[in-house]
């Protein structure tokens, strides 16, 4: 391709005590390009696009945008040499309107009134409706999105640094996505795209630059490699898929019926009306698009949310009333989505961590009193077959990486002998190669006869691990289908097609 | 430039290491704060630390330093086993108030009975008063989910009111001669919290706050209820998920504390104060919150912190009638000495580096 | 027109008055809160600033200048906890109280020797002719200036909080510190200068306790005073018009208590005295009662560390 070069990114390299993030990194974008950069969890691509988006600066190395040289101090800086950013996650407030959330992100914003206009201005132009009077907090992940896109397109930037984008979109909103930035490709904006889902970047990308541990292992134009390829370069390793012993189906472990609740989270979003039942050997998946009620879910089930008795029934007892405690005595174990704060207590070492929820099943206590030697040990089982990378077992939850504490909590519930598991996003920040292992445990434990619930985002994954199939959407779960025979186009619709498209807009 | 930067896990050496740093850095700010107020810091340091414990009066002044820390351990530990949890009960100084009104007016209502379970009960009584004025914020928390900060605090001042009514109405000494201030239990030997060993002041408010550390350091580290309490504080998220009942531990911790406060209370007035007057409160359960944050919220290191608590107020009026230092130059020391300790206690979390070229 | 030996218009014209020093305070903190920083200090500020006031206002014989020095004052002292706080990270709970208790031993210290002088009187602003009109008269042209400016600055704050970049960049803070951060805003900047902000309202509230309310230096002059205005913040779900309102209630309370027991009313004077704090509780239950979003800006009190 012989577009002018708009960014060049030289030999940078950045260090944090104890990771070096970036190691010698270059590659070039042309305007109007859009260039991937594509790794695992911890490759070091978010800390490259803090770099150039001025949030982090670069221990040595040199920038240079259109020929001259580039070092932004600050996000307004970079913001007014034309380089804007959607972030994954953290950067639109909930309790204020898409308008002010906006003009948060602009230097110079026109006054309110002007704003809005121009807001709805831009999103008709660009197929992304929204309105600017509304409370982001009320929107759905697609829609905040937008809100992020529209902030920088309004800046008319040169260059789009989009932080995995499609980590919270439906298909049909991905499909949409890509149009828009395909045709702000041909206005001439380049877009530097960051994921690691591959096939999104052979369907979208000019060129890729692939990183691996903060080093720059290959550059290639996804078009002519195969999906294959890249995850090889992305990982350095042949991947093995998990394999599966197919039990017979067992009689029902866990059955939910008609079971709704109030979101006890702010912007949350209530359950309506939420029917099961997974038998014993079977792993259901469930799918949606972040705050669809996938928490509330995992509260439900684990017993922080409470309903009638006979709404959850763990092997036909009824225990929707009770706490988490007694669901535990009973067979179910529950791992939340969040790690550091509501799986685990980032301050309080593994075994204090192993005791939070292992206590009940374990027999770890006497009388009120904590049997401290024995919660060692059943950490250091965990440590030992989950191989989790620890100094020992009295370091604080929050020294180790993401995927290690992950690991860790994985273990801790998958090794307490439940007949029913319930797990939120299992491999949610965690590299490949632990993600296989984790994902292997879950079919392991589905093979020895537990009932395994697993809510995700990744649709790959849940596809991968799971013999039946259901969607939440608004709080609402679809039917279980069996997973096999079904297709990307029906798992979209299932998901609610895309979010708040009804107005009618040019690509649809 | 400096940067701080979080560090992997908690520093121990840190973690036991702040208390004694905060408290130099205090003799050092103090001391530039005598000096301005025209006395010799050193003199004034000396006085406040060292006379007490092996100074010409020591003989007596050891015995007033258990006298003066039993109270505030006692209030402390319960503060800080709310604190831990992440439930601020500040309003101590009322439930202090409020249990020694109520053991007194149990031990008055009996007057002149000799009884040994006089004394007994009044404890009970005052525990329960104490217990009964934390039960109020308590319950409106968990019922209405109102600020347990601010109502225990307005309560502390509504205990006052209640204070000055007791001592010249409903509880005055029927023969004080029109003085306000209640029968004074120093003449009333079955309601008197009489030394038990003199020499090392100690009485039954000592005994009870000894004992109560070590049982509330039990409950900490060994108890369930401890290990909930400290997983609330900390992950209020991961408590509720490991099966904790927030309403049934905020009326855990808050009853603890108030019954704790509401014991110093009866100990106090049936003790060194003697009776029920206006102002027999000297303020312990607001110095108990610096006691507790001194002994970093452990049971153990606020026994010590309760020593130390005693020694500037021992030391306090040494310096006060021998050098002339003003009362309230003890509150501000006091007051430094939380500052001191709050800002250095970032180093058990946070390492400070020199950042190069970084921002 | 009395109502049982109280006149409703010097009521009203009372209460304003004494509504100003926890209006102010309490409009600091709402604008402190609003940046997601909770600071319990109030009571230690204002009585920090009640003294520095009174100690410029005595030696400089202008009021005005006292208003400014305890304002000053308050600051000063916010400054201890925006340190610890924000550069610090330190507890904002526990930093507050310790403010709040070295404020007022500090006062008490400094305070010696000024027991029983006179501070120079802030006169009423307009003159006499409108001051005795009927019934307007007392309420709207009765008062000295730091009447006016405290209701000026409700409505200052409304303006800035609601329609100004400031404002937003403040609520914005507020709400979520990683969000803001990202955006490239001085969290921790923009908090100090709130609390700075805050203190100095503080301190000017406390002055006005012991230049114009009471008008003389007294140990523990303000009374709880910074903490009522604490609950006022909660109470007026942290938006200044309410704030306003709810100063005025408490204020028209306190008054109407002091009348009572002054009019030599049947209920004896202990509970009346009480009746300000009780009813504080009482407003702070209906308040929080039934619901479960307060309004309260969903980063209050929690600190901000930029870690990458």
């Amino acid at each position: 391709m012989t577009r002018p070069e708009l960014l060049r990114v030289e030999g940078i390299t950045k260090a944090y005590p104890g990771v070096v993030a970036n190691s010698d990194v270059s590659f070039s974008i042309g305007e109007g390009e859009i260039h991937a950069l594509l790794g695992e969890n911890g490759a070091g691509k978010s800390t490259m696009v803090k770099m150039i988006y001025g949030l982090v600066r670069p221990d040595s190395g040199t920038m240079t945008l259109r020929g001259a040289a580039y070092t932004p101090s600050k996000p307004a800086e970079a913001r007014r040499l034309g380089v804007a950013m959607v972030f994954q996650h953290f950067s639109l407030f909930e309790a204020l309107n898409v308008a002010e959330n906006v003009a948060l992100g602009m230097e110079n914003p026109p006054p309110m009134r002007e704003l809005a206009a121009r807001i709805r201005a831009v999103s008709e132009e660009y197929g992304l409706p929204l309105d600017p009077s509304r409370m982001v907090g009320d929107l759905s992940a697609g829609e905040r999105q937008r809100v992020e896109i529209i902030r920088c397109l309004l800046q008319d930037p040169k260059l789009l640094i989009m932080d995995e984008p499609t980590s919270v979109l439906t298909p049909q909103e991905v499909e949409i996505l890509f149009r828009t930035l395909r045709q702000l490709s041909s206005e001439g904006t380049a877009i530097l795209y960051i994921s690691h889902k591959l096939e999104e970047i052979r369907s979208l990308c000019d060129e890729a630059t692939i990183l691996r541990r903060g080093k720059v292992v290959a550059t290639c134009t996804p078009r002519e490699r195969t999906a294959r390829e890249m995850a090889e370069l992305m990982v350095g390793q042949a991947l093995k898929t998990p394999e599966r012993r197919m039990g017979a189906k067992g009689e029902v472990a866990l059955g939910v019926s008609d079971l709704s609740v109030e979101s006890p989270i702010p912007f949350g979003t209530s359950l309506k009306g939420v029917s099961f039942t997974v038998a014993r050997g079977e792993v259901l998946g469930i799918a949606g698009v972040a705050g669809n009620g996938q928490d509330e879910l995992l509260l439900a089930l684990s017993g922080e949310l409470k309903a009638a008795p006979d709404k959850v029934r763990v092997a036909g007892q009824p225990v929707g009333d009770r706490g988490p405690v007694e669901r535990r005595k009973a067979g179910l174990v529950a791992a939340p989505e969040d790690r550091y704060g509501h799986a685990a207590a980032p301050d309080m070492s593994l075994v204090e961590n192993a005791f939070l929820t292992a206590g009940v099943r374990k027999g770890l206590t006497q009388n009120g009193f904590v049997d401290w030697a024995g919660t060692r040990r059943f950490a250091e089982e965990i440590i030992a077959a989950y191989d989790v990378r620890t100094p020992g077992p009295d370091v604080a939850a929050r020294a180790l990486s993401g995927g290690n504490l992950q690991k860790f909590l994985m273990g801790r519930e998958l090794m307490q002998g439940a007949q029913v598991i319930v797990i939120n996003q299992p491999t949610w920040g965690v590299d490949a190669a632990a993600a296989a292992s984790i994902r292997q445990s879950i079919l392991d434990r589905a093979g020895e006869g537990a009932a395994v619930v697993v809510i995700s985002q990744d649709l790959d994954e849940l596809l991968e691990v799971s013999d039946s199939f259901a969607v939440l959407n608004e709080g609402r779960l679809t039917r279980p289908r069996p997973t096999e025979g079904l297709t990307m186009d029906e798992i979209g619709l299932m998901m609610g097609g895309a979010h708040g498209m009804e107005v009618a807009h040019h690509v649809a | 430039m400096l940067r701080l930067e979080k560090r992997p896990t908690p520093s121990r050496f840190w973690l036991y290491a702040t208390p004694p740093a905060a408290v130099i850095l205090t003799m050092v700010a103090g001391g530039i704060l005598f000096a301005a107020m025209g006395k010799n810091p050193f003199e004034v340091i000396r006085t406040i630390f060292w006379d007490p414990v092996f100074g010409e009066f020591a003989f007596y002044l050891r015995g007033q330093l258990l006298v003066k820390a039993g109270p505030l351990i006692l209030i402390a530990i319960g503060l800080a086993l709310g604190f831990r949890a992440g439930i601020w009960n500040i309003g101590a100084e009322g439930q202090y108030i409020m249990g020694a009104i109520f053991g007194a007016s149990v031990g008055l209502a009996v007057f002149p009975t000799e009884s040994r379970w006089i004394f007994p009960v009044m404890v009970v009584a005052g525990a329960f008063g104490g217990w009964v004025w934390a039960m109020i914020p308590a319950i409106l928390k968990t019922r209405f989910n109102t600020n347990e900060i601010l109502v225990s605090l307005m309560l502390v001042y509504v205990a006052q009111t209640i204070l000055a009514k007791a001592s010249t109405g409903f509880l005055k000494n029927p023969e004080g001669m029109g003085f306000p201030g209640s029968r004074n239990f120093s003449s009333y030997p079955a309601a008197k919290n009489a030394f038990l060993y003199e020499p090392l002041g100690l009485h039954w408010g000592g005994v009870a706050a000894l004992v109560t550390a070590v049982l509330a350091y039990i409950l900490l580290t060994r108890h369930q209820a401890g290990f909930q309490i400290r997983l609330a504080g900390q992950a209020p998220r991961a408590a509720r998920f490991h099966g904790v009942n927030p309403a049934r531990l905020v009326v855990l911790c808050m009853g603890i504390s108030g019954a704790l406060a509401g014991l110093a209370g009866l100990f106090e007035v049936t003790g060194p104060a003697g009776q029920i007057s206006i102002d027999f409160n000297t303020g312990y359960g607001f110095t108990a919150i610096i006691v507790a944050f001194l002994g970093r919220l452990n049971p153990l290191g606020i026994v010590l912190a309760g020593f130390l608590m005693a020694l500037t107020y021992v030391g306090g009026e040494m310096a006060a009638t021998q050098l002339g230092l003003p009362a309230a130059a003890i509150q501000v020391f006091q007051g430094m000495l939380l500052f001191f300790l709050l800002a250095v206690d970032v180093l058990t979390n946070y390492r400070f580096r020199l950042a190069v070229g970084a921002h | 027109m009395d109502l049982g030996g109280i006149n409703p218009v010097i009521l009203i014209a009372t209460l304003m008055a004494s509504a100003v020093p926890i209006l102010l305070a309490a409009l600091g903190e709402t604008v402190v809160e609003r940046a997601g920083v909770l600071n319990l200090g109030v009571e230690g500020m204002m009585i920090f600033g009640a003294l520095g006031g009174f100690i410029v206002a005595v030696h400089s014989g202008s009021p005005v200048l006292g208003f400014i020095g305890g304002a000053v004052c308050g600051a000063l002292l916010s400054l201890i906890f925006a340190a610890l706080t924000q550069v610090f990270l330190a507890n904002q709970v526990a930093t507050g109280l310790a403010l709040t208790l070295f404020g007022l031993g500090v006062s008490s210290l400094g305070g010696q020797g000024y027991n029983g002088i006179k501070p120079p009187p802030t006169g009423k602003l307009f003159p006499q002719a409108l001051t005795d009109l009927p019934v307007v008269g007392p309420i709207v042209f009765g008062h000295d200036w730091v009447v006016y400016f405290s209701i000026a600055m409700t409505a200052v704050l409304w303006w800035v909080l609601k329609s100004t970049r400031v404002g937003l960049i403040i609520r914005a803070v507020g709400e979520s510190h990683e969000a803001a951060h990202a955006l490239g805003y001085k969290v921790n900047r923009i908090r100090l200068a709130c609390i700075a902000f805050g203190g100095a309202m503080a301190g000017m509230g406390g002055a006005y306790v012991s230049l114009a309310r009471v008008p003389q230096w007294v140990d523990g002059i303000t009374a709880g005073a910074g903490w009522i205005a604490l609950a006022i913040v909660v109470f007026a779900s942290w938006k200044p018009w309410r704030v306003l309102i709810g100063a005025y209630l408490f204020g028209g309370i306190t008054v109407l208590q002091l009348n009572l027991q002054v009019a030599g009313s049947a209920i004896p004077v202990e509970y009346l005295s009480m009746a300000p704090y009780l009813i504080t509780i009482l407003v702070l239950v209906i308040m929080s009662a039934g619901r479960k979003a307060s309004g309260a800006p969903a980063a209050l009190g929690q600190n901000f560390h930029a870690s990458r």
